[in-house]
């Protein structure tokens, strides 16, 4: 069988999902597909309030903001197809998508894409690291949030940015031991209210430290630590160890771009966004101009940012189809400007240079 | 130091406090979010509009001590659980905390809870004078515990050992 839209949007997540809202909202015949069974993405495992600003969202809960956009795409029915359950696996050259459902293939002829497929976590090089009971941060997220399964009894996190942090105290609520966070750099990657509130809960902090080996024989039984100097080589005589039955890695996320590269958009590598990124415009255009992007995919950041580019992203695709329209130069406008302060001040240093290459690297080609 | 283990230590705490007179005229909030972050919520949460953000979203808060009613409405809406309610002397000896509490059991009034301090060591026992956790409050309970006057700076979690509701 073989779909025909207008706008066709990959991932159903806060970007995807913002994306395919205002597509449709402006005019657009939208279709979005997410290989979930449930829509939302990263936000569904959100149980804590979240950050950024009041006016978008923050103070919130996650999960509270997917019910709200799964609403607002319910009332768009008419002219907003969804298909859960359903991965798009590629790109043809004739505008054409492969989607993958449980029992069917079919093929998505489409007018523009708009791709927000997140990402994927990164894992960390260590002995005994495919023992069972050492998990990525968003695996432990999903087992306890979405599933209501304990990943383990004592856990030791491996990683200070905000998921480290973050899942550390949703763990601490499951009822679990954080029995230590381990950080190889000297300070604290992650918001530093995030880190005092496990702290006085009484999980230890190790900055300056790494994780050598994962203690075992048929399951992890505890790990050991050692301090690390500036070059992050271990210290000699520092090792300890520590007992614990699950080991978590939140050591980071790298965009999921395999499908722009079928797409045949450039890519640059920006260290600051998380790797690998399609080169796109202000207005979420990659290199190939049927093919926006927006979200994680574009660059490691946050739900508020992913659902602002999103936004602009289904506003001038709508607009590269049906000519200058002033609600979504309206939309696009309102973005920027919440992107501009979001983006301001010391914490949004690396995202607004990385986003600055990207630019910058757009111009020139 | 707060950057390196999430302690924040006297000396940094000392620009998130009020004068000393002020804690005379009753309850008013300390604020211990030191770091600029793109986070703005308790801004909007105060009635009385006490909290400022001079460089917009990814200021600091700072706020005006005299304008501070205590009213504890902007500490369950901070994401950071960074907002605490101080009163002091509230009997001879005796002073009052308020924090956010996310954990299973809530306590109850009257319950004995263990204090902790803010590298979540304990620092004894107090009485829980009042949990507030209406559905406005999303799932973030208030809970005020009595605690022994020289330890009000000190006292920035507790544990709640069993019993209360869940
Ligand atoms: C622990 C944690 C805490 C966080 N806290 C905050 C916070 O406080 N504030 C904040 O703003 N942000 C926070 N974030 C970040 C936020 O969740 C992400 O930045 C945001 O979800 C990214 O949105 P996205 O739409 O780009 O991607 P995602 O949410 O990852 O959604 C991508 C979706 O695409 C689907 N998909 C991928 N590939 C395909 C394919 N080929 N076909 C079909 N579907 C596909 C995926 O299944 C997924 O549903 C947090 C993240 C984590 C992990
Ligand atoms: S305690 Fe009340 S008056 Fe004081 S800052 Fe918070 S909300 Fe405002
Ligand atoms: S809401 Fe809390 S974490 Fe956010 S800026 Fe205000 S005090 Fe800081």
């Amino acid at each position: 069988m073989s779909r025909k839209t207008e706008v066709f949007v990959i991932g159903g997540g806060p970007a995807g999902l913002s994306a395919a809202i205002v597509a449709a909202e402006l005019g657009a015949e939208t279709l979005l597909v997410d290989d979930s069974a449930k829509l939302g993405g990263q936000l569904i495992k959100q149980t804590h309030r979240f950050f950024g600003s009041s006016n978008r969202d923050a103070g919130i809960r996650g999960i509270s903001i997917a019910s709200k956009l799964c609403k607002d795409v319910e009332n768009l029915k008419g002219r907003l197809t969804v298909l859960k359950n359903t991965a798009a696996v590629g790109f043809y050259s004739n505008n054409e998508v492969g989607i993958l459902s449980q029992n069917a293939y079919e093929r998505v002829a489409y007018q523009r894409a708009i791709v927000c497929t997140g990402a994927t976590e990164n894992s960390l090089a260590f002995e005994n690291n495919d023992l069972p009971g050492v998990y990525g941060a968003g695996g432990v997220q999903t087992l306890m949030n979405v599933h209501g399964i304990r990943p383990g009894h004592k856990i030791l996190m491996v990683g200070s940015g905000n998921i480290g942090l973050i899942v550390s105290y949703q763990l601490i609520q499951a009822g679990v031991e954080v029995v230590g966070l381990v950080e190889g750099l000297p300070t604290i990657g992650g918001y530093l209210v995030h880190a005092s509130k496990i702290r006085r809960l009484g999980v230890p902090i190790y900055t300056s430290h790494t994780i050598l080996q994962a203690i075992g024989e048929t399951h992890v039984e505890g790990a050991t630590l050692s301090r690390v100097d500036e070059r992050f080589q271990p210290v000699p005589n520092t090792e300890f160890e520590i007992k614990c039955d699950c080991i978590c890695l939140a050591v980071g996320l790298t965009p999921l771009i395999d499908l722009f590269q079928q797409a045949h958009c450039r890519m640059v590598h920006i260290g600051e966004l998380g790797g690998l990124v399609p080169l796109h415009d202000s207005g979420m255009k990659t290199t190939n101009p049927d093919v926006y992007v927006a979200g994680d995919a574009s660059g490691i950041e946050e739900a508020t940012t992913a659902i602002l580019g999103g936004r602009i992203a289904g506003a001038r695709a709508y607009e590269s189809l049906h000519g200058k329209s002033e609600k979504a130069d309206q939309i696009v406008a309102e973005a920027k400007e919440e992107l501009k302060t979001l983006r301001s001040g010391s914490t949004g240093e690396r995202i607004r240079w990385g986003r600055e290459r990207v630019l910058k690297e757009v111009g020139a080609c | 130091m707060l950057i390196n283990d999430g302690i924040i230590t006297p000396e940094e705490l000392k620009c998130a406090l009020p004068p000393e007179e002020r804690y005379k005229k009753g309850p008013v909030a300390i604020i211990e979010c030191l770091q600029d972050i793109p986070c703005d919520p308790c801004v909007s949460a105060c009635p009385v509009k006490a909290i400022q953000m001079k460089e917009g979203i990814t200021d600091k808060p700072v706020l005006d001590f005299e304008k501070c009613t205590g009213c504890g409405l902007c500490v369950p809406k901070c994401p950071g659980l960074a907002i605490f309610i101080v009163q002091k002397n509230i009997a001879p000896g005796k002073a009052a905390v308020s924090i956010s509490y996310e954990l299973l059991p809530i306590p109850v009034k009257d319950q004995m809870v263990t204090l902790l301090d803010r590298a979540g060591k304990e620092v004894g026992e107090g009485k829980v004078i009042r949990v507030i956790n209406p559905p406005a409050y999303d799932k973030t309970a208030v809970v005020t515990v009595e605690v022994p006057e020289e330890k009000v700076m000190d006292v920035r979690a507790v544990r709640v050992k069993s019993g209360g509701q869940s």
